[in-house]
């Protein structure tokens, strides 16, 4: 392995200024997935620049929406309350990522700069229309997440650019919101498929939403049929599916189609069938294309009912993210 | 280049030269001559390599030693008393076949650990969830369980 310094910046300036002055260097943050890569010959930079030392990546704001330092661990995204409350999902993917030694140093901003294909906090990001904040040599911009996802391992990131945080709207009370993480084993382990939903309804007739609803989580059909008897309206809706192309992608046409109506079995069977015929998955190792569209039907309805659930259930109600 | 790296090792501050391309992994093994964690997948995949660094459990193979700089790092070998007494845990595998091949043990008391030393009585799914991450391939985890459990007893 070939030898390289190791530089640990205190500040977003001054790793900037080291990344413009040094050769053949590369940003580290938590660095399971860099460490890996330079260990297995992927990478040999001469230089690292370490971003765990800046204090100024490393937030949690909740006053308007949520903005989270991109150098915040996914440990510290699943245990933050505000967060499992208001942008389930986005604890949903944190909490499952690789294992609990994994999640203690991984952070969010290095999950989604790799970018991988079943990167698993890029499906909530998508489906809280969430904005990347960067920094640069010639400043700050920001960029929508869908923007921002191109390619496997590619983003739209400059190699002297940091991303410092990132950044999602205010929903309301009246948002739910899931991630499905379709594996074979519970730890350790990529999506064969990845869906995140995320809705805002509407009581049909009554305005009490959660009146006589219990906090125990409900099996599907009596979700469904609560749903139907109530006649829920979908205010918005955003899908997000992972592994199904070649970058995770929203299934807009199909939230389209969801949009504004009663939310019924038959309406969210429709929706499924949708988003599925959106998906465009390979056959691999973890699964055939078949076998994920077909579980894109069935996960999409699942992530907006338990999306849904999740609006229906009192606040003080703990959900399990696994 | 190797710099001067000073840190906490299972209580004592300690000051070694470290060579920046190391990982934590490699400092403890080959350098210190602490062979109690070992060395698995060397990818994060498999947890043998597991030690505490302020309070977490994290993967050392994947940890630059660069960055233990003023941390506290626990190994297995800070685990039981100075005058030999075993950690409960330790006990607690030894009692209840916790250990077979030994390979993954250190890790998975490490990750144990981590979880006992913040929740002191915890539940069986969340034993689970803390050892998740530590690939065992000789006892089928319902050994290691029960060794957790007993230890959790073992402190009341």
């Amino acid at each position: 392995m070939k030898s390289y310094e190791y530089h640990k910046p205190q500040s977003v300036k001054e790793a900037i200024d080291l990344i413009g002055s040094l050769d053949h260097a590369k940003y580290i943050a938590g660095g399971t997935d860099v460490m890996v890569m330079i260990k297995q010959g992927k990478l040999a930079p001469a230089n690292l620049i370490s971003l765990r030392s800046i204090s100024d990546i490393s937030y949690v704001d909740t006053k308007d929406g949520l903005k989270i330092g991109s150098g915040m661990t996914h440990s510290e995204i699943v245990d933050n309350e505000f967060i499992q409350k208001r942008y389930s999902a986005l604890v949903d993917a944190a909490g499952n990522i690789g294992s609990g030694q994994i999640r203690n140093v991984a952070t969010l901003g290095g999950n989604i700069c790799n970018a991988a294909p079943s990167a698993d906090s890029a499906c909530p990001l998508l489906v809280f229309d969430a904005e990347v904040v960067i920094a640069g040599p010639n400043g700050g911009r920001t960029v929508k997440i869908d923007d921002f996802l191109q390619g496997p391992n590619k983003v739209a990131l400059e190699k002297d650019e940091i991303v410092t945080g990132i950044h999602m709207p205010d929903f309301g009370e009246k948002t739910g919101s899931a991630y499905i993480k379709h594996t074979r084993r519970k730890a350790m382990e990529l999506p064969i498929l990845g869906i995140a939903a995320r809705i805002t309804i509407k009581t049909g007739g009554s305005q009490a939403c959660c009146k006589d609803v219990s906090c125990t989580p409900d099996n599907a059909t009596n979700m469904l049929k609560r749903v139907e008897d109530e006649k829920f309206v979908c205010d918005d809706v955003r899908i997000a599916m992972s592994v199904v192309a070649p970058r995770p992608i929203r299934a807009k046409k199909a939230e389209a189609a969801l949009r504004g109506k009663v939310i019924s079995e038959a309406v969210l069977n429709e929706i499924g069938e949708i988003a599925a015929l959106e998906s465009q998955p390979r056959d691999s190792i973890r699964g055939k294309a078949w076998y994920r569209r077909d579980m894109v039907k069935v996960l999409t309805k699942r992530a907006i009912l338990k999306s849904i659930e999740r609006i229906l259930r009192p606040d003080n109600a703990k959900y399990s993210y696994r | 280049m190797k710099k001067e790296i000073s840190f906490t090792l299972n209580n004592e501050t300690i000051e070694v030269e470290a060579d920046p391309k190391w990982t934590l992994l490699y400092l403890l093994r080959e350098v210190l001559e602490m062979t109690g964690t070992k060395e698995g997948c060397g990818a994060g995949e498999c947890g043998a390599c597991t030690v505490i660094v302020d309070g977490k459990a994290v993967d050392s193979c994947l940890y630059p030693v660069m960055e233990i700089e003023g941390k506290s790092v626990e190994t297995i070998e800070g685990v039981a008393l100075s005058d030999g007494t075993l950690h409960p845990l330790q006990q607690a595998f030894i009692e209840n076949n916790g250990v077979q091949c030994g390979y993954c043990t250190s890790g998975m008391i490490m990750s144990a650990k981590a979880l006992l030393d913040k929740k002191p009585d915890p539940t069986e799914a969340e034993i689970r969830l803390a050892i998740s991450g530590n690939i065992c391939r000789c006892t089928g985890y319902v050994q290691i369980v029960e060794s957790v459990q007993q230890a959790v007893n073992m402190k009341k």
